[in-house]
Protein backbone atom coordinates (compact mmCIF):
# COMPACT_ATOMS: atom_id res chain seq x y z
CA UNK A 1 0.00 0.00 0.00
CA UNK A 2 2.44 2.03 0.84
CA UNK A 3 4.06 1.85 -2.53
CA UNK A 4 1.11 2.62 -4.25
CA UNK A 5 0.25 6.46 -1.99
CA UNK A 6 4.10 6.84 -2.96
CA UNK A 7 3.39 6.06 -6.75
CA UNK A 8 0.45 8.26 -6.67
CA UNK A 9 2.49 11.13 -5.65
CA UNK A 10 5.18 10.82 -7.73
CA UNK A 11 3.04 10.63 -10.78
CA UNK A 12 0.61 13.77 -9.79
CA UNK A 13 3.90 15.09 -9.15
CA UNK A 14 5.22 14.73 -12.78
CA UNK A 15 2.12 15.47 -14.54
CA UNK A 16 1.45 18.62 -12.77
CA UNK A 17 5.04 19.89 -13.32
CA UNK A 18 4.02 19.11 -16.93
CA UNK A 19 0.99 20.89 -16.76
CA UNK A 20 2.63 24.09 -15.52
CA UNK A 21 5.06 24.24 -17.87
CA UNK A 22 2.93 24.42 -20.71
CA UNK A 23 0.75 27.26 -18.80
CA UNK A 24 4.07 28.94 -18.60
CA UNK A 25 5.12 28.40 -22.07
CA UNK A 26 1.89 29.46 -23.82
CA UNK A 27 2.80 32.97 -23.49
CA UNK A 28 6.03 32.04 -25.77
CA UNK A 29 4.04 29.65 -28.24
CA UNK A 30 1.60 32.73 -28.55
CA UNK A 31 4.23 35.16 -29.41
CA UNK A 32 6.11 32.28 -31.90
CA UNK A 33 2.88 31.56 -33.60
CA UNK A 34 1.96 35.40 -34.60
CA UNK A 35 5.38 36.17 -35.66
CA UNK A 36 5.26 32.84 -38.02
CA UNK A 37 1.77 33.93 -39.33
CA UNK A 38 3.31 37.81 -39.68
CA UNK A 39 7.07 36.93 -40.96
CA UNK A 40 5.83 36.91 -45.05
CA UNK A 41 4.80 40.49 -44.88
CA UNK A 42 7.77 41.62 -42.57
CA UNK A 43 9.83 40.41 -45.59
CA UNK A 44 8.37 41.65 -47.91
CA UNK A 45 7.74 45.31 -46.57
CA UNK A 46 10.58 46.95 -44.18
CA UNK A 47 9.05 47.83 -40.91
CA UNK A 48 9.87 51.13 -41.65
CA UNK A 49 7.22 51.74 -44.19
CA UNK A 50 4.85 49.07 -42.10
CA UNK A 51 5.04 51.30 -39.12
CA UNK A 52 5.42 54.65 -40.51
CA UNK A 53 3.64 54.95 -44.00
CA UNK A 54 -0.62 55.82 -43.51
CA UNK A 55 -0.89 54.30 -46.98
CA UNK A 56 -3.07 50.99 -46.50
CA UNK A 57 -4.36 49.54 -49.73
CA UNK A 58 -4.14 45.99 -49.73
CA UNK A 59 -5.30 45.32 -53.29
CA UNK A 60 -1.72 47.35 -54.22
CA UNK A 61 -0.15 45.44 -51.00
CA UNK A 62 0.75 48.78 -49.02
CA UNK A 63 0.11 48.06 -46.15
CA UNK A 64 0.99 51.08 -43.62
CA UNK A 65 -0.15 50.86 -40.36
CA UNK A 66 0.41 54.37 -39.01
CA UNK A 67 -3.21 55.82 -39.09
CA UNK A 68 -3.92 52.71 -37.29
CA UNK A 69 -1.32 53.38 -34.86
CA UNK A 70 -2.19 56.96 -34.27
CA UNK A 71 -5.82 55.86 -33.74
CA UNK A 72 -4.67 53.12 -30.69
CA UNK A 73 -2.39 55.99 -29.23
CA UNK A 74 -4.70 59.01 -29.45
CA UNK A 75 -7.93 57.12 -27.14
CA UNK A 76 -5.44 55.53 -25.17
CA UNK A 77 -4.48 59.05 -24.13
CA UNK A 78 -7.44 60.63 -23.87
CA UNK A 79 -8.64 57.10 -21.68
CA UNK A 80 -5.99 57.77 -19.12
CA UNK A 81 -6.11 61.62 -19.11
CA UNK A 82 -9.93 61.02 -18.15
CA UNK A 83 -9.11 57.59 -15.78
CA UNK A 84 -5.85 58.70 -13.43
CA UNK A 85 -7.34 61.71 -11.84
CA UNK A 86 -10.30 60.28 -11.28
CA UNK A 87 -8.86 56.89 -10.17
CA UNK A 88 -6.26 58.49 -8.03
CA UNK A 89 -8.60 60.42 -6.56
CA UNK A 90 -10.81 57.46 -5.60
CA UNK A 91 -8.33 55.16 -4.62
CA UNK A 92 -6.74 57.91 -1.95
CA UNK A 93 -10.21 58.43 -0.63
CA UNK A 94 -10.69 54.58 -0.34
CA UNK A 95 -7.55 53.90 1.29
CA UNK A 96 -6.61 56.61 3.11
CA UNK A 97 -10.22 58.88 4.20
CA UNK A 98 -13.19 56.65 3.96
CA UNK A 99 -14.07 54.14 6.90
CA UNK A 100 -14.62 50.45 6.25
CA UNK A 101 -18.05 50.43 6.41
CA UNK A 102 -18.23 53.19 3.59
CA UNK A 103 -15.24 51.20 1.65
CA UNK A 104 -17.13 48.09 1.92
CA UNK A 105 -20.33 49.69 0.27
CA UNK A 106 -18.20 51.48 -2.21
CA UNK A 107 -16.09 48.73 -3.80
CA UNK A 108 -18.87 46.46 -4.73
CA UNK A 109 -19.93 48.34 -7.45
CA UNK A 110 -16.16 49.07 -8.44
CA UNK A 111 -15.91 45.55 -9.06
CA UNK A 112 -18.95 45.11 -10.79
CA UNK A 113 -17.89 47.35 -13.06
CA UNK A 114 -14.86 45.74 -14.18
CA UNK A 115 -17.47 42.58 -14.27
CA UNK A 116 -19.19 44.22 -16.82
CA UNK A 117 -18.96 43.05 -20.44
CA UNK A 118 -17.02 44.92 -23.49
CA UNK A 119 -20.29 44.86 -25.43
CA UNK A 120 -22.02 46.27 -23.36
CA UNK A 121 -20.40 49.38 -22.97
CA UNK A 122 -20.44 49.64 -26.33
CA UNK A 123 -24.08 49.82 -26.81
CA UNK A 124 -24.11 52.21 -23.93
CA UNK A 125 -21.23 53.95 -25.43
CA UNK A 126 -23.72 54.42 -28.29
CA UNK A 127 -26.64 55.28 -26.33
CA UNK A 128 -25.26 57.63 -24.41
CA UNK A 129 -21.83 58.58 -25.18
CA UNK A 130 -21.88 59.00 -28.67
CA UNK A 131 -24.86 61.34 -28.70
CA UNK A 132 -23.49 63.52 -26.08
CA UNK A 133 -20.39 63.97 -27.39
CA UNK A 134 -22.25 65.25 -30.81
CA UNK A 135 -24.67 67.10 -29.25
CA UNK A 136 -23.59 68.55 -26.05
CA UNK A 137 -19.42 68.84 -26.61
CA UNK A 138 -18.62 69.01 -30.33
CA UNK A 139 -21.50 71.27 -31.12
CA UNK A 140 -19.01 73.98 -29.03
CA UNK A 141 -15.58 72.98 -31.09
CA UNK A 142 -16.45 72.09 -34.78
CA UNK A 143 -18.81 72.65 -37.35
CA UNK A 144 -19.79 68.85 -37.49
CA UNK A 145 -19.35 66.23 -35.68
CA UNK A 146 -21.26 62.29 -35.65
CA UNK A 147 -20.49 62.07 -32.51
CA UNK A 148 -18.44 58.64 -33.04
CA UNK A 149 -15.30 59.64 -32.33
CA UNK A 150 -11.71 59.61 -30.84
CA UNK A 151 -13.00 61.65 -27.76
CA UNK A 152 -15.97 58.83 -27.57
CA UNK A 153 -13.40 56.12 -27.50
CA UNK A 154 -11.61 57.25 -25.44
CA UNK A 155 -14.48 58.28 -22.40
CA UNK A 156 -15.57 54.67 -22.62
CA UNK A 157 -12.17 53.09 -22.57
CA UNK A 158 -11.71 55.51 -19.57
CA UNK A 159 -14.61 53.97 -17.40
CA UNK A 160 -13.56 50.50 -18.37
CA UNK A 161 -10.26 50.95 -17.24
CA UNK A 162 -10.91 52.95 -13.77
CA UNK A 163 -11.84 49.83 -11.89
CA UNK A 164 -8.19 48.18 -12.65
CA UNK A 165 -6.61 51.17 -12.08
CA UNK A 166 -8.03 51.46 -8.74
CA UNK A 167 -8.07 48.20 -7.51
CA UNK A 168 -3.94 48.41 -8.16
CA UNK A 169 -3.42 51.42 -6.50
CA UNK A 170 -5.34 50.09 -3.50
CA UNK A 171 -3.27 47.04 -3.06
CA UNK A 172 -0.16 49.86 -3.34
CA UNK A 173 -0.89 52.02 -0.94
CA UNK A 174 -1.27 49.06 1.19
CA UNK A 175 2.08 48.06 0.97
CA UNK A 176 3.22 51.64 2.49
CA UNK A 177 3.57 51.10 6.35
CA UNK A 178 1.47 52.61 8.81
CA UNK A 179 4.44 54.14 10.54
CA UNK A 180 5.58 56.13 7.40
CA UNK A 181 2.21 57.79 8.20
CA UNK A 182 2.44 58.38 11.62
CA UNK A 183 5.83 59.81 11.29
CA UNK A 184 4.48 62.30 9.13
CA UNK A 185 1.24 63.03 11.02
CA UNK A 186 3.48 63.95 14.35
CA UNK A 187 5.52 66.02 13.15
CA UNK A 188 2.53 68.10 12.36
CA UNK A 189 1.71 67.56 8.76
CA UNK A 190 -1.90 67.11 7.66
CA UNK A 191 -3.69 63.97 6.91
CA UNK A 192 -3.23 65.44 2.81
CA UNK A 193 0.02 66.79 3.37
CA UNK A 194 0.86 63.46 4.67
CA UNK A 195 -0.89 61.84 1.49
CA UNK A 196 0.73 64.36 -0.89
CA UNK A 197 4.46 64.18 0.60
CA UNK A 198 4.57 60.41 1.91
CA UNK A 199 1.46 57.97 0.73
CA UNK A 200 2.26 59.42 -2.93
CA UNK A 201 5.59 59.32 -2.87
CA UNK A 202 6.52 56.08 -1.85
CA UNK A 203 4.21 54.77 -4.14
CA UNK A 204 4.90 56.49 -7.40
CA UNK A 205 6.41 53.47 -8.79
CA UNK A 206 3.18 50.89 -7.82
CA UNK A 207 1.50 54.56 -9.30
CA UNK A 208 3.34 54.21 -12.40
CA UNK A 209 2.97 50.28 -13.16
CA UNK A 210 -0.71 51.10 -12.57
CA UNK A 211 -0.55 53.26 -15.35
CA UNK A 212 1.50 51.10 -17.56
CA UNK A 213 -1.01 48.37 -17.00
CA UNK A 214 -4.20 50.33 -17.69
CA UNK A 215 -1.91 51.74 -20.97
CA UNK A 216 -1.69 47.88 -22.30
CA UNK A 217 -5.38 46.73 -21.05
CA UNK A 218 -6.52 50.07 -22.83
CA UNK A 219 -4.14 49.53 -26.47
CA UNK A 220 -6.16 45.98 -26.61
CA UNK A 221 -9.44 46.56 -26.02
CA UNK A 222 -11.20 46.07 -29.39
CA UNK A 223 -15.15 45.68 -29.44
CA UNK A 224 -16.32 48.71 -27.21
CA UNK A 225 -13.70 50.90 -28.67
CA UNK A 226 -14.89 49.65 -32.36
CA UNK A 227 -18.46 50.72 -32.01
CA UNK A 228 -18.03 53.91 -30.87
CA UNK A 229 -15.25 55.55 -32.53
CA UNK A 230 -15.79 55.45 -36.18
CA UNK A 231 -13.63 53.12 -37.57
CA UNK A 232 -12.46 55.45 -40.67
CA UNK A 233 -8.86 54.82 -41.65
CA UNK A 234 -7.06 58.21 -41.31
CA UNK A 235 -4.66 59.71 -38.78
CA UNK A 236 -7.01 61.96 -36.58
CA UNK A 237 -6.33 65.47 -36.13
CA UNK A 238 -8.91 66.36 -33.55
CA UNK A 239 -10.46 64.77 -31.01
CA UNK A 240 -14.38 64.86 -32.55
CA UNK A 241 -12.40 62.87 -35.34
CA UNK A 242 -13.46 59.53 -36.34
CA UNK A 243 -10.34 57.23 -35.39
CA UNK A 244 -9.28 53.16 -36.10
CA UNK A 245 -7.15 51.68 -33.56
CA UNK A 246 -5.42 48.49 -34.31
CA UNK A 247 -7.61 45.89 -32.76
CA UNK A 248 -10.78 47.41 -34.57
CA UNK A 249 -8.89 46.70 -37.48
CA UNK A 250 -8.20 43.03 -36.83
CA UNK A 251 -11.58 42.66 -35.88
CA UNK A 252 -13.66 43.99 -38.66
CA UNK A 253 -11.49 42.09 -41.35
CA UNK A 254 -11.47 38.86 -39.87
CA UNK A 255 -14.11 37.71 -42.98
CA UNK A 256 -11.75 38.75 -45.97
CA UNK A 257 -8.55 38.12 -44.49
CA UNK A 258 -7.82 34.66 -46.33
CA UNK A 259 -8.77 36.30 -49.98
CA UNK A 260 -6.09 39.07 -50.38
CA UNK A 261 -2.50 37.64 -50.62
CA UNK A 262 -0.79 39.33 -47.60
CA UNK A 263 -4.22 40.50 -45.77
CA UNK A 264 -3.93 38.04 -43.52
CA UNK A 265 -0.34 38.33 -43.22
CA UNK A 266 -0.72 41.89 -42.27
CA UNK A 267 -3.34 41.91 -39.71
CA UNK A 268 -1.69 39.29 -38.12
CA UNK A 269 1.22 41.37 -37.75
CA UNK A 270 -0.84 43.90 -36.40
CA UNK A 271 -1.96 41.37 -33.80
CA UNK A 272 1.92 40.50 -32.86
CA UNK A 273 2.64 44.26 -32.32
CA UNK A 274 -0.04 44.18 -29.54
CA UNK A 275 1.00 41.24 -28.43
CA UNK A 276 4.53 42.13 -28.37
CA UNK A 277 3.62 45.86 -26.64
CA UNK A 278 1.26 44.69 -24.11
CA UNK A 279 3.75 41.79 -23.19
CA UNK A 280 6.71 44.15 -22.55
CA UNK A 281 4.09 46.94 -20.61
CA UNK A 282 2.88 43.88 -18.72
CA UNK A 283 6.09 42.47 -17.56
CA UNK A 284 7.62 45.69 -16.58
CA UNK A 285 4.86 46.34 -14.42
CA UNK A 286 4.25 42.99 -12.56
CA UNK A 287 8.03 43.15 -11.85
CA UNK A 288 7.39 46.07 -10.56
CA UNK A 289 4.85 45.48 -8.15
CA UNK A 290 6.43 42.28 -7.47
CA UNK A 291 9.08 44.07 -5.98
CA UNK A 292 6.98 46.34 -3.74
CA UNK A 293 4.95 43.57 -2.58
CA UNK A 294 8.16 41.97 -1.22
CA UNK A 295 9.70 44.87 0.49
CA UNK A 296 6.65 45.53 1.88
CA UNK A 297 6.44 41.87 3.44
CA UNK B 1 -5.64 77.65 6.98
CA UNK B 2 -4.73 77.34 2.88
CA UNK B 3 -3.95 73.91 4.24
CA UNK B 4 -6.89 72.99 5.63
CA UNK B 5 -9.12 74.30 2.58
CA UNK B 6 -6.82 72.50 0.52
CA UNK B 7 -7.52 69.54 2.34
CA UNK B 8 -11.40 70.22 2.07
CA UNK B 9 -11.29 71.03 -1.48
CA UNK B 10 -9.55 67.62 -2.49
CA UNK B 11 -11.72 65.78 -0.08
CA UNK B 12 -14.53 66.89 -2.03
CA UNK B 13 -13.09 65.95 -5.32
CA UNK B 14 -12.53 62.31 -4.43
CA UNK B 15 -15.93 61.94 -2.82
CA UNK B 16 -17.36 63.35 -6.12
CA UNK B 17 -15.10 61.08 -8.39
CA UNK B 18 -15.92 57.85 -5.69
CA UNK B 19 -19.90 58.32 -5.65
CA UNK B 20 -19.61 59.57 -10.13
CA UNK B 21 -18.10 55.81 -10.33
CA UNK B 22 -21.34 54.36 -8.52
CA UNK B 23 -23.36 56.67 -10.44
CA UNK B 24 -22.29 55.69 -13.75
CA UNK B 25 -22.86 52.00 -13.07
CA UNK B 26 -26.22 52.70 -12.05
CA UNK B 27 -26.49 54.48 -15.47
CA UNK B 28 -25.45 51.98 -17.30
CA UNK B 29 -27.40 49.50 -16.22
CA UNK B 30 -30.21 51.80 -15.88
CA UNK B 31 -29.76 53.00 -19.66
CA UNK B 32 -29.82 48.82 -21.07
CA UNK B 33 -32.36 48.27 -19.15
CA UNK B 34 -34.52 50.80 -20.01
CA UNK B 35 -33.73 50.51 -23.64
CA UNK B 36 -33.83 46.40 -23.22
CA UNK B 37 -36.80 46.02 -21.30
CA UNK B 38 -39.22 47.18 -23.77
CA UNK B 39 -38.06 44.57 -26.62
CA UNK B 40 -37.68 41.73 -23.70
CA UNK B 41 -40.02 38.93 -24.77
CA UNK B 42 -40.69 35.43 -23.91
CA UNK B 43 -39.92 35.14 -28.00
CA UNK B 44 -36.64 36.09 -27.19
CA UNK B 45 -35.28 33.66 -25.30
CA UNK B 46 -37.01 30.83 -26.02
CA UNK B 47 -37.07 30.96 -29.60
CA UNK B 48 -34.03 31.00 -32.42
CA UNK B 49 -34.00 33.20 -35.80
CA UNK B 50 -36.52 32.22 -37.94
CA UNK B 51 -36.70 33.85 -41.63
CA UNK B 52 -36.60 37.10 -41.93
CA UNK B 53 -35.05 37.86 -38.63
CA UNK B 54 -32.76 40.04 -39.78
CA UNK B 55 -35.06 42.53 -41.52
CA UNK B 56 -37.02 42.19 -38.08
CA UNK B 57 -39.14 39.20 -38.20
CA UNK B 58 -40.44 36.95 -35.51
CA UNK B 59 -37.71 34.44 -33.88
CA UNK B 60 -35.26 35.02 -30.94
CA UNK B 61 -31.88 34.50 -29.70
CA UNK B 62 -32.30 31.31 -28.10
CA UNK B 63 -29.48 30.02 -30.42
CA UNK B 64 -26.66 32.49 -29.13
CA UNK B 65 -27.72 32.34 -25.54
CA UNK B 66 -27.08 28.14 -25.72
CA UNK B 67 -24.25 28.66 -28.06
CA UNK B 68 -22.32 31.17 -25.07
CA UNK B 69 -23.75 28.92 -22.18
CA UNK B 70 -21.83 25.42 -23.79
CA UNK B 71 -18.62 27.63 -24.58
CA UNK B 72 -18.91 29.36 -21.59
CA UNK B 73 -19.00 25.50 -19.53
CA UNK B 74 -17.22 23.92 -22.55
CA UNK B 75 -14.11 26.48 -21.43
CA UNK B 76 -14.31 26.74 -17.55
CA UNK B 77 -14.26 22.59 -17.50
CA UNK B 78 -11.12 22.84 -19.97
CA UNK B 79 -9.67 25.55 -17.95
CA UNK B 80 -10.44 24.14 -14.82
CA UNK B 81 -8.82 20.94 -15.78
CA UNK B 82 -5.19 22.29 -16.62
CA UNK B 83 -5.46 25.43 -14.02
CA UNK B 84 -6.16 22.98 -11.07
CA UNK B 85 -3.11 21.20 -11.48
CA UNK B 86 -0.71 24.19 -12.00
CA UNK B 87 -1.92 25.44 -8.76
CA UNK B 88 -1.31 22.64 -6.85
CA UNK B 89 2.10 22.68 -8.35
CA UNK B 90 3.18 25.94 -7.42
CA UNK B 91 1.91 25.70 -4.10
CA UNK B 92 1.89 21.91 -2.36
CA UNK B 93 4.65 20.18 -4.75
CA UNK B 94 6.94 23.29 -5.54
CA UNK B 95 8.95 24.57 -3.35
CA UNK B 96 8.00 27.55 -1.66
CA UNK B 97 8.53 31.18 -3.79
CA UNK B 98 10.89 28.61 -6.14
CA UNK B 99 11.67 29.79 -9.22
CA UNK B 100 9.43 28.13 -11.51
CA UNK B 101 6.56 29.16 -9.25
CA UNK B 102 7.30 32.59 -9.37
CA UNK B 103 7.92 32.65 -13.36
CA UNK B 104 4.25 30.57 -13.41
CA UNK B 105 2.69 33.85 -11.56
CA UNK B 106 4.10 36.30 -13.23
CA UNK B 107 3.60 34.42 -16.73
CA UNK B 108 -0.29 34.03 -15.50
CA UNK B 109 -0.02 37.56 -14.86
CA UNK B 110 1.33 38.34 -18.41
CA UNK B 111 -1.51 36.04 -19.91
CA UNK B 112 -3.99 38.02 -18.13
CA UNK B 113 -3.48 41.14 -19.29
CA UNK B 114 -3.01 40.11 -22.92
CA UNK B 115 -6.01 41.20 -25.04
CA UNK B 116 -8.86 39.55 -26.06
CA UNK B 117 -8.77 39.90 -29.73
CA UNK B 118 -4.67 38.82 -29.85
CA UNK B 119 -6.12 35.04 -28.42
CA UNK B 120 -8.94 35.28 -30.85
CA UNK B 121 -6.32 35.76 -33.81
CA UNK B 122 -3.68 33.21 -32.17
CA UNK B 123 -7.50 30.96 -31.53
CA UNK B 124 -7.43 31.50 -35.38
CA UNK B 125 -3.90 30.79 -36.43
CA UNK B 126 -4.17 27.57 -34.23
CA UNK B 127 -7.44 26.73 -36.14
CA UNK B 128 -6.33 27.10 -39.40
CA UNK B 129 -3.45 24.97 -38.31
CA UNK B 130 -5.26 22.01 -37.46
CA UNK B 131 -7.34 22.72 -40.40
CA UNK B 132 -10.66 23.31 -38.68
CA UNK B 133 -13.05 25.35 -39.58
CA UNK B 134 -14.69 28.06 -37.37
CA UNK B 135 -16.83 25.87 -35.04
CA UNK B 136 -18.12 25.56 -31.17
CA UNK B 137 -14.54 23.37 -30.87
CA UNK B 138 -12.17 26.13 -31.63
CA UNK B 139 -14.28 28.66 -30.12
CA UNK B 140 -14.02 26.97 -26.97
CA UNK B 141 -10.39 26.12 -27.23
CA UNK B 142 -10.02 29.74 -27.92
CA UNK B 143 -12.26 30.75 -24.63
CA UNK B 144 -9.67 28.45 -22.35
CA UNK B 145 -6.74 29.90 -23.28
CA UNK B 146 -8.48 33.18 -22.39
CA UNK B 147 -9.85 31.75 -18.86
CA UNK B 148 -6.68 29.92 -17.95
CA UNK B 149 -4.57 32.77 -16.63
CA UNK B 150 -7.86 34.05 -14.80
CA UNK B 151 -8.64 30.52 -13.21
CA UNK B 152 -4.66 30.04 -12.10
CA UNK B 153 -4.07 33.91 -10.82
CA UNK B 154 -7.79 33.26 -8.93
CA UNK B 155 -7.19 30.47 -7.10
CA UNK B 156 -3.13 30.81 -6.60
CA UNK B 157 -4.38 33.87 -4.36
CA UNK B 158 -6.72 31.29 -2.28
CA UNK B 159 -4.14 28.30 -1.71
CA UNK B 160 -1.40 30.64 -1.08
CA UNK B 161 -3.10 31.91 2.17
CA UNK B 162 -3.96 28.75 3.41
CA UNK B 163 -1.48 28.20 6.34
CA UNK B 164 1.85 26.24 6.00
CA UNK B 165 0.54 24.02 9.10
CA UNK B 166 -2.05 22.47 7.30
CA UNK B 167 0.28 20.71 5.09
CA UNK B 168 3.02 20.84 8.52
CA UNK B 169 0.14 18.75 9.73
CA UNK B 170 -0.35 16.35 7.04
CA UNK B 171 3.31 15.84 6.52
CA UNK B 172 4.34 14.84 10.29
CA UNK B 173 1.77 12.28 9.97
CA UNK B 174 3.21 10.87 7.27
CA UNK B 175 0.85 12.08 4.10
CA UNK B 176 2.06 12.48 0.74
CA UNK B 177 2.05 15.87 -1.42
CA UNK B 178 -0.72 14.25 -3.15
CA UNK B 179 -2.88 14.13 0.20
CA UNK B 180 -2.14 17.33 1.21
CA UNK B 181 -2.71 18.51 -2.29
CA UNK B 182 -6.88 16.72 -1.58
CA UNK B 183 -6.87 18.68 1.93
CA UNK B 184 -6.09 21.73 0.24
CA UNK B 185 -8.86 21.70 -2.37
CA UNK B 186 -10.98 21.08 0.13
CA UNK B 187 -10.24 24.06 2.23
CA UNK B 188 -10.01 25.98 -1.03
CA UNK B 189 -13.78 25.25 -2.70
CA UNK B 190 -15.46 28.87 -2.01
CA UNK B 191 -12.24 30.02 -3.58
CA UNK B 192 -12.54 27.98 -6.64
CA UNK B 193 -16.00 28.46 -6.83
CA UNK B 194 -15.16 32.49 -7.30
CA UNK B 195 -12.68 31.45 -9.72
CA UNK B 196 -14.95 29.25 -11.61
CA UNK B 197 -17.66 32.46 -11.62
CA UNK B 198 -14.95 34.89 -12.64
CA UNK B 199 -14.10 33.08 -15.87
CA UNK B 200 -17.41 32.50 -16.27
CA UNK B 201 -18.30 35.76 -16.31
CA UNK B 202 -15.22 37.04 -18.10
CA UNK B 203 -16.33 34.28 -21.01
CA UNK B 204 -19.97 34.56 -21.15
CA UNK B 205 -19.02 38.79 -21.89
CA UNK B 206 -16.15 37.92 -24.42
CA UNK B 207 -16.50 39.05 -27.78
CA UNK B 208 -13.73 39.19 -29.19
CA UNK B 209 -11.78 35.71 -29.11
CA UNK B 210 -14.98 33.88 -30.41
CA UNK B 211 -15.30 36.40 -33.59
CA UNK B 212 -12.29 34.59 -35.51
CA UNK B 213 -13.11 31.11 -34.22
CA UNK B 214 -16.88 30.55 -33.31
CA UNK B 215 -18.41 32.07 -36.20
CA UNK B 216 -22.30 32.74 -36.39
CA UNK B 217 -25.10 30.69 -36.92
CA UNK B 218 -29.07 30.55 -37.19
CA UNK B 219 -28.96 27.50 -35.34
CA UNK B 220 -27.96 25.90 -32.13
CA UNK B 221 -25.09 23.66 -32.21
CA UNK B 222 -25.53 19.90 -32.51
CA UNK B 223 -21.98 18.95 -32.82
CA UNK B 224 -18.57 20.60 -31.80
CA UNK B 225 -17.37 20.95 -35.81
CA UNK B 226 -20.55 23.20 -36.04
CA UNK B 227 -20.52 27.02 -35.63
CA UNK B 228 -21.92 28.40 -32.99
CA UNK B 229 -23.63 31.97 -31.94
CA UNK B 230 -22.44 33.61 -29.15
CA UNK B 231 -24.69 36.72 -26.77
CA UNK B 232 -22.23 39.04 -27.13
CA UNK B 233 -21.99 38.61 -31.30
CA UNK B 234 -25.45 38.80 -31.22
CA UNK B 235 -25.85 41.94 -29.67
CA UNK B 236 -22.91 43.55 -32.07
CA UNK B 237 -24.50 42.27 -35.11
CA UNK B 238 -28.22 43.05 -34.54
CA UNK B 239 -26.79 47.22 -33.00
CA UNK B 240 -24.95 47.49 -36.60
CA UNK B 241 -27.93 46.62 -38.42
CA UNK B 242 -29.78 49.48 -39.68
CA UNK B 243 -33.72 48.12 -38.66
CA UNK B 244 -35.33 49.32 -35.51
CA UNK B 245 -36.70 46.31 -34.68
CA UNK B 246 -33.33 44.21 -35.12
CA UNK B 247 -31.80 47.37 -33.12
CA UNK B 248 -34.16 46.53 -30.26
CA UNK B 249 -33.49 43.28 -30.02
CA UNK B 250 -30.13 43.99 -29.62
CA UNK B 251 -30.70 46.00 -26.55
CA UNK B 252 -33.39 43.25 -25.51
CA UNK B 253 -29.92 40.96 -25.97
CA UNK B 254 -27.56 43.28 -23.53
CA UNK B 255 -29.87 43.06 -21.10
CA UNK B 256 -30.25 39.37 -21.34
CA UNK B 257 -26.21 39.29 -21.23
CA UNK B 258 -26.13 42.22 -18.40
CA UNK B 259 -28.72 40.23 -15.93
CA UNK B 260 -26.69 36.97 -16.46
CA UNK B 261 -22.97 39.05 -15.75
CA UNK B 262 -24.68 40.58 -12.52
CA UNK B 263 -26.02 37.10 -11.45
CA UNK B 264 -22.78 35.34 -11.88
CA UNK B 265 -20.89 38.50 -10.26
CA UNK B 266 -22.93 38.57 -6.67
CA UNK B 267 -23.21 34.98 -6.43
CA UNK B 268 -18.85 35.61 -7.14
CA UNK B 269 -19.68 37.75 -3.86
CA UNK B 270 -21.37 35.54 -1.81
CA UNK B 271 -18.98 32.98 -2.11
CA UNK B 272 -15.67 35.01 -1.71
CA UNK B 273 -17.37 36.64 1.68
CA UNK B 274 -17.73 32.69 2.64
CA UNK B 275 -14.23 32.51 2.15
CA UNK B 276 -13.43 35.44 4.36
CA UNK B 277 -15.38 33.94 7.24
CA UNK B 278 -13.44 30.70 6.59
CA UNK B 279 -10.51 32.20 7.00
CA UNK B 280 -8.43 30.50 9.97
Amino acid sequence: MKNLRLTIDKITGNVFLIFTLLATVTVILIGAGLYYKSAPILHSNSLSSLLLSAEWKPFKSSFGFLSYIAGTLSITAIAIIIALPISLLTGIYLSEYAHAKVKRALLPPIDLLSGIPPVIYGVWGVLIIVPFVQEKIAVHFVEFSSGYSTLAGGIVLAIMIIPLIISILLEVFSTIPDGLREASLSVGATKWETIKFVVLKKSMPGIIAAVVLAISRAFGETIAVLMVCGNIPEIPHSIFDSCYPLPALIANNYGEMLSVPMYESALMLAAFILFIIIFLFNAISRIILYRLERSSN
Amino acid sequence: MKRKLEEQFFKFLMILCTLSISGILLMIIWTITSKGAGSLTWDIVSKIPEGGFYIGKGGGILNAIIGSIYITIGATILGLLVSIPVVLYINVYAKKNSWLATTTRLTSDILFGIPSIVYGAFGFTIMIYFGLKTSLLAGTITVTLLVIPILVRTMDEVFRVVPEDIGNAVYSLGGTRWETAKIMIRQCVPGIITAILLSFGRAIGDAACVLFTAGYTDSIPTSLDQPTATLPLAIFFQLSSPIEEVQNRAYAAALILTIIVLIISFTAKYFSKKLSKNKI
